[in-house]
């Protein structure tokens, strides 16, 4: 499903990636962890298509397209899904508004019909059911006044709206509480099916409790220095990250 | 970034969608002014001996004013001599129904998007619309007769209630206001006159589109809005005009009288031609409206959404009477191009216990400069009077201007004054997080701009909401700098 090779960017002149190699196939959930300022976030911006990053080298493959060649609204509806860190807050622009012409986007990229008022609130309700959503999140504007974990339940919210093929969550973790950690984990384990692909970008081992990877990857210093199964997030934790970094001095 | 300049560019340079001309047989009077045109304008729209003094008065007062340059402006001169100041459609201007209307006049509303025929059934909305100068259809005029609105064009309103346009006219806008006032108040060809009777509540909205077709015709309208006590009116208007390469002036009055616990609530969506991407043509927009409440415990509230004209000068007012009155100014203007617009109100408190709230959401893009003006003005007597301001500015790119201009005098200890203001631009992140989400740049700022005018777009009847949401993203949809 995605496949990158040997990529490098830098932001303003500084190098943050440098030659990241990664194969993503359907059905399968990776977890990206590393020290703060490995680069974990610049890979997920990247990948979702942020500006303010140069690409110096190397090539991403999304389904057979040549991703980077690809606008953001695009890739996003092609079947890329960022799950922000710190999701945006847009006053004034109701959720369930802003939502709706996101969902008909995707449609109309498929060649499907835009979904009318009565048929869009119908999944809406679906969706919140299914994530255990009783929240008023969709009635406010887009994560304006929205505590922490009321943002990141939204974000997951969205990608159950949309459905996507590559679900990237960047940081989903942090700032939950034990119990919003929960529902936003078991929202995304019901999301999982054997067509589409998790990425998770996560600094702590706590989040890989409730959504179990199977493959893990440390990124230190713009590298992918080590890669392995689940166990290896324990041993990580157990370990502490100073002994990668021992490693790779 | 490069993107999105281009977009910008794009986007921001798109022409006026509603540019075109109708073809009328029009009856225009020699361009220039002097004594002998605002007597020929009188004389041919069969005006009571009164109306032609107040003109000639009017006139005279003009002829010693000078143009204000105040205004954060930038307005070449105009002269005054080389504009027509009568034009109306020579064709007969009553019809019983819509099939006596020129066809062509209908196609006109039709590619503007306001068939009437709709509207009349659908939006329940009487519509008396003033094409160039003179009304030429009033509909729902029955309907309001029964609870003894009056709702008709000025002209008409002279002819058949003299006297209520001799005790009003000018009791909100003096003839002496102000350099433009006084020149409508010589020059003005129509408008609209509306009086709703002690204890009515107008069951629909009253709805009035102007538009301004013939080459060269300043136009120069004239609205009288009277509110007995225990009324309650909410009144509509909005404008296109088609596209023109010269400049056109336009200088209107609007004044509303409230009586005891009358409320009026005008409401504007306007849309002039406002030149071409390199500021060529568009309307000179200089407007004077004003409503006052008279009467004890009453309400007058503007609510504008100002997309067009290349020059805008605009300061829709209230004067707080009685006391307990209340007074709202609630805007959005939008320049891009070279547009430049110094808008904002003026909010008087005379009476005790008044209270005025001001809204104001500026947004700017391209080469353009918008400001806000606002005076709030709390007499010695106006004790225990409030008032509360929020003025927004939001920038799109980095070559547009915003400017605040706040005035404020307060004469006593006992009222309180609160003012707010913000300026933002549209953040790239925000743009990032709806393009992840599979909305295009375009739409997304759209819907960013229209969130941040929702406060003011929300104060707007329904389907005008729906109309001035359109206009937001058409006009300019700009970007980030």
């Amino acid at each position: 499903m995605l496949s990158i090779k040997n990529l490098r960017a830098s932001v303003e002149g500084k190098e943050i990636l440098k030659g990241i190699n990664l194969e993503v196939k359907a059905g399968e959930v990776h977890a990206i962890m590393g020290p703060n300022g490995s680069g974990k976030s610049t890979l997920a911006n990247i990948l979702a298509g942020k500006a303010d990053y140069e690409i110096l080298e190397g090539e991403v493959t999304f389904l057979g397209q040549d991703l980077l060649e690809l606008s953001p609204e695009v890739r996003s509806r092609s079947g890329i899904f960022l799950s922000f860190q710190y999701p945006v807050e847009i006053p004034g622009v109701p959720m369930v508004n802003f939502l709706k012409a996101s969902v008909n986007e995707h449609r109309k990229f498929k060649g499907l019909a835009p979904l009318t008022a009565g048929e869009f609130l119908k999944l809406l309700r679906a969706k919140k059911e299914m994530l255990h959503l009783d929240t008023e999140l969709t009635n406010r504007s887009v994560n304006e006044g929205f505590s922490g974990g009321e943002k990141k339940k939204n974000e997951i919210f969205q990608m159950a709206m949309l459905e996507p093929k590559l679900a990237i969550l960047d940081e989903t973790d942090s700032g939950l509480d034990i119990d919003a950690l929960r529902i936003v984990a078991e929202g995304v384990n019901a999301l999982k099916t054997p067509e589409n692909a998790t990425i998770l970008v996560t600094h702590y081992q706590r989040l890989l409790d409730y959504i179990v990877p199977d493959f893990v990857h440390v990124l230190y210093k713009g590298k992918i220095v080590l890669s392995g199964g689940k166990e290896l997030a324990l041993e990580l934790e157990e370990k502490g990250y100073d002994w990668i970094k021992n490693g790779n001095e | 970034m490069e993107d999105q300049d281009k977009l910008l560019n794009d986007i921001t340079t798109q022409e006026y969608q509603y540019g075109f001309v109708t073809d009328i047989d029009t009856d225009v009077i020699p361009k220039g002014l002097s004594e002998d045109v605002v007597r020929l304008i009188s004389f041919k729209k069969k005006e009571p001996e009164f109306m032609l003094e107040f003109r000639l008065k009017a006139y005279r007062e003009w002829l010693k004013m000078k143009t204000p340059d105040w205004a954060h402006l930038k307005i070449p001169p105009i002269d005054f001599q080389e504009t027509i100041y009568y034009a109306a459609p020579r064709t007969s201007p009553k019809y019983q129904s819509l099939d006596e209307v020129d066809p062509e006049l209908i196609e006109t509303f039709k590619k503007l998007g306001i068939p009437i025929e709709e509207q009349k059934h659908l939006a329940g909305v009487a519509v008396d619309v003033v094409m160039d100068s003179v009304s030429v259809t009033t509909t729902f005029k029955k309907v309001l007769a029964e609870k003894g609105i009056i709702f008709c064009s000025f002209s008409d309103a002279l002819q058949e209630h003299p006297e209520l346009i001799k005790k009003y006219l000018g009791m909100a806008v003096p003839t002496t206001d102000n350099f433009f006032a006084a020149l409508n108040s010589a020059v003005f060809s129509d408008g609209s006159f509306c009086f709703i009777p002690k204890g009515v509540r107008c069951p629909m909205e009253l709805s009035t589109y102007f538009r301004i077709n013939t080459a060269g015709t300043g136009q120069f309208e004239r609205t009288l809005i009277i509110a007995e006590d225990d009324s309650y009116v909410s009144y509509l208007e909005g404008c296109t005009a088609p596209k023109r390469d010269e400049n056109q002036l336009h200088a209107a009055v609007v004044e509303i009288i409230a009586m005891d616990r009358a409320e009026v609530k005008y409401s504007t969506v306007q849309n002039w031609y406002p030149g071409d991407k390199n500021g060529l043509g568009g309307i000179y927009n200089f407007v004077t409206k004003r409503g006052i409440c008279r009467g004890v415990s009453s309400k007058i509230s503007w609510t504008q959404v100002e997309t067009g004209s290349a020059i805008t000068w605009k300061y829709p007012s209230c004067v707080l009477i009685g006391d307990n009155s209340v007074g709202e100014f609630n805007s959005v203007a939008l320049t891009n191009h070279h547009q430049q617009a110094d808008t904002g109100t003026k909010m008087i408190h005379i009476g005790k216990n008044t209270k005025s709230t001001i809204v104001s959401k500026g947004i700017s893009a391209g080469k353009s400069d918008n400001s806000y003006r606002g005076l709030v003005k709390v007499m010695p007597g106006a004790i225990n009077s409030r008032n509360f301001s929020q003025c927004d500015s939001l920038l799109l790119g980095s070559t547009c201007g915003a400017h605040t201009f706040p005035y404020i005098e307060v004469g006593n200890k006992s009222s309180i004054v609160e003012h707010e203001a913000t300026t933002s631009k549209i953040g790239e992140d925000q743009i990032f997080y709806c393009n992840q989400r599979g909305i295009s740049t375009e739409d997304a700022i759209g819907m960013i701009v229209n969130g941040y005018a929702r406060e003011v777009l929300n104060k707007l009847p329904m389907e005008f909401a729906v109309e001035a949401q359109k206009l937001l993203q058409i006009s300019l949809e700009g970007s980030v700098g």
